[in-house]
């Protein structure tokens, strides 16, 4: 007797959405952060075209302040699958006065990395950009479509949505628009944790325990690298942690965690009680950061 | 471990008036099966407290856009994930509002079960019929009547019984082919939500959340009796040094199973093959179920490109038509106008269109058909006729919710401005 499962539904789901990408749009990209969505979203644009090759480049948008871990593993990622990388860098975005570096104890680029994204998507005309957002992470998140228009602005109107019927995907739209394409939006943390288990999908090291420099601030630890201003009352010590999301290192949040692999990684997420995000710093700027910063054309 | 691999997937949606509790429900099934974290519980927390609110209001967890939560209504669908050690649930969240029945539309067009909620001091209203009626055209195989607020009515089983036979006369009059199932809850308290209710001994069924649990996903698995349907959505040809003359066509199985050897017909051309070989990524498969993502090669080198559907060569075929019938939600501020060009949408073919007639508007408070209209609001359900600038390969609606759907878009704006199910 045949049995479907939830994850082949949820990888059949976004193997179509994948394709439907390629067949719809001329010039897309991935948009590859190094963490674990974006990995299993390259993965499955992997399965999607086999033995073709992924048509599509990887696209990094590197704040400069990403972990040494997180770069190596793009580079060796993107030499196994022959792809092509295109990085944008906020450095260069900084250096032009296209932007403005915050300043304080919680300055992050995490903000900036919206215009060296638009930019990039300009300079290559890239006229869709496929993220690994899923809906399960964020409220404002819960309200995105699979294909998400965006105006010649890079913006995302949440109160105008095309409406999304089926299996049927619109991807029209007029010159300089573009769009954003969430193929694993149906998937929940677990579920891609099981899936990476399922399917054997390496990782870079980051999301398994290991020891590092880190200091504690609001009640979350952070790590110890130079990209981080410490404030006189903060203590660098060292502690057996793991990354539960990775993004750049001055919104990453570490959990002290003795998990070194998938299995176990799995029962520390069913025991849970805070999600993912809950060790996002960039998320709690605000009650609607993330639906404002999507606005401005953020991930 | 394997029980975590092992789940399986069921999509559903709730609706009901503004006040019939709907995200209390949501509200409760979510954090019963312990799916609401610390820190948003916190979060929902603050931000009721922001607003005034004396309870903690849990609508707030779904209500997640700045402008939904200024308005305290839901405009847009918010989609919710649960899970229980059966079943992964996804909760397609739709607005009660009648000027957001396109949102309603949306996300029932892929649900497995609607939950339609009554308030049991109020029974049977408009509402009630109105989204029975859209829950019935989408296909929706399931309907679970959720008569709330028992605790408000002392838990009667008369109330509860006469809600049900009231209901079971709409439905029969609507002509639902759905299942219906009738529950009686009291979303505040919990009775029969996830619990059974110490407090209606009378009903032998069990709890909501027992019921989603147990309600069969076959339909969606494409049973060996269901014609074979594959839209083609994208041909892979590597043209490499070890793939040099690979040609595999990518799609969805949108009905049926499909075998290593069947014969198949290449639609809207008539060709025939025989399948080579079903590929998953580099693993060889004997069958293809619904709604597997696959890609398959055939014995003959013919024309098949995005579009072309492959179907069995026996049993029932699609039809391949540039008139259509077909009921249709107009979901544009901008009115649906005869004779107007529009892109016309499967999963995978477009052509221009226009309507051609309007054969009924449906009042879906009085479920009267009205005649002699020539344009549909935004909001409208109706029965039209459309004309194709070419031959669509399409499946009737009630057969086959994949390959009998359309939607509409604006030429101008791009808009998806409309949704259709084919009635031939």
């Amino acid at each position: 007797m045949y049995k479907l499962t939830h994850l082949k539904e949820l990888e059949s789901e976004s193997i179509y959405v994948l394709r439907e990408v390629a067949a719809q749009f001329e010039k897309p990209a991935i948009l590859f952060s190094g963490g674990k969505d974006s990995i299993v979203v390259t993965y499955l644009a992997y399965k999607a075209f086999y033995p073709a090759k992924i048509p599509f480049p990887l696209l990094h948008i590197d704040t400069g302040h990403n972990f040494q871990e997180t770069l190596d593993y793009r580079d060796a990622l993107v030499e196994k699958l022959g792809a092509q990388l295109v990085v944008g860098s906020v450095q260069e975005s900084i250096d032009k006065g296209r932007v403005k570096e915050e300043k304080g104890y919680n300055a992050s680029r995490n903000r900036l990395q919206t215009t060296t994204l638009l930019d990039t998507i300009e300079e290559y005309k890239f006229d869709a950009c496929i993220g690994g957002a899923r809906r399960d992470e964020e409220k404002a998140r819960a309200k995105e479509r699979f294909f998400s228009h965006r105006d010649e602005f890079g913006q995302w109107n949440p109160k105008n949505q095309r409406p999304e019927l089926w299996n049927i995907f619109n991807g029209r739209k007029n010159m300089g628009e573009h769009f954003r394409v969430f193929p694993i939006s149906n998937w929940t943390e677990m579920d891609v944790w099981q899936y990476i288990y399922q399917e054997n999908i390496p990782l870079p090291s980051l999301y398994f325990t290991h020891e590092r420099r880190c200091f504690l601030r609001d009640g979350q630890w952070l790590a110890a690298e130079p990209c981080m201003t410490l404030k006189p009352t903060e203590e660098v010590v060292t502690r057996r942690v793991r990354c539960r999301t990775i993004g750049d290192i001055t919104c990453t949040g570490l959990t002290i965690s003795e998990a070194n692999n998938l299995e176990d990684i799995i029962r520390e997420i069913a025991a849970t009680r805070v999600t993912e995000r809950g060790g996002r710093a960039d998320d709690k700027r605000s009650e609607t950061a993330m639906e404002d910063r999507k606005k401005e054309g953020y991930f | 471990m394997s029980g975590y691999l092992d789940m399986e997937l069921l999509r559903f949606t709730t609706a009901g008036s503004v006040d019939d509790g709907k995200s209390t429900l949501i509200g409760r099934l979510l954090y019963d099966s312990k799916s609401i974290f610390e820190d948003q519980l916190e979060a929902v927390e603050q931000a009721s407290r922001n607003r005034g609110n004396e309870e903690v209001n849990l609508a707030l967890l779904t209500d997640g856009l700045r402008a939904e939560r200024e308005q305290g209504i839901t405009i847009d669908v918010a989609y919710r994930y649960f899970a229980t050690p059966k079943r992964k649930f996804i909760i397609a969240d739709t607005p009660g509002h009648i000027q957001y029945t396109r949102n309603m539309v949306t996300g029932a067009s892929t649900a497995d079960l609607a939950i339609i909620l009554i308030d049991a001091r109020n029974g049977v209203v408009e509402q009630t019929v109105r989204h029975s009626c859209i829950a019935s055209l989408l296909g929706i195989p399931y309907i679970t009547v959720c008569v709330n607020k028992m605790d408000l009515v002392d838990f009667s089983e008369q109330v509860f019984a006469e809600i049900r036979a009231n209901y079971e006369e709409m439905a029969r009059k609507l002509g639902i082919r759905a299942t219906l199932h009738f529950i009686p809850i009291s979303a505040k308290y919990g009775d029969n939500v996830v619990e059974k209710s110490a407090n209606m001994p009378w009903f032998s069924g069990g709890p909501l959340m027992q019921w989603l649990e147990k309600v069969s996903i076959e339909h969606k698995m494409g049973y060996d009796s269901q014609p074979f349907r594959f839209p083609v959505q994208y041909v892979i040809r590597p043209i490499s040094d070890k793939f040099p003359d690979y040609r595999a066509y990518a799609g969805r199985m949108s009905g049926g199973v499909l075998r290593k050897g069947d014969r198949v017909r290449v639609l809207p051309s008539g060709l025939e093959s025989a399948v080579k070989a079903i590929m998953q990524t580099d693993k060889e498969l004997d069958t293809a179920h619904t709604p597997e993502s696959v890609s398959v090669l055939l014995e003959d080198d013919i024309d098949i490109s995005r579009g072309d559907m492959l179907v069995g060569t026996e049993g029932p075929q699609p039809t391949v038509t540039q008139v259509l019938k077909m009921h249709c939600c107009w979901f544009n501020e901008a009115e649906m106008q005869l004779r107007k060009r529009y892109l016309i949408r499967t999963a995978v073919q477009e052509t221009i269109g226009m309507v051609q007639s309007v054969d009924y508007r449906l009042d879906i408070n009085t479920l009267e058909k009205i005649e002699g209209v020539s344009s549909l609001k935004m909001n409208d359900i109706a029965a039209i006729t459309v004309k194709c600038a070419n031959p669509l390969v399409v499946d009737n609606y009630a057969d086959n919710r994949t390959t009998g759907s359309v939607i509409f878009i604006d030429p101008d704006s791009f808009e998806t401005v409309g949704a259709g199910m084919v009635q031939l």
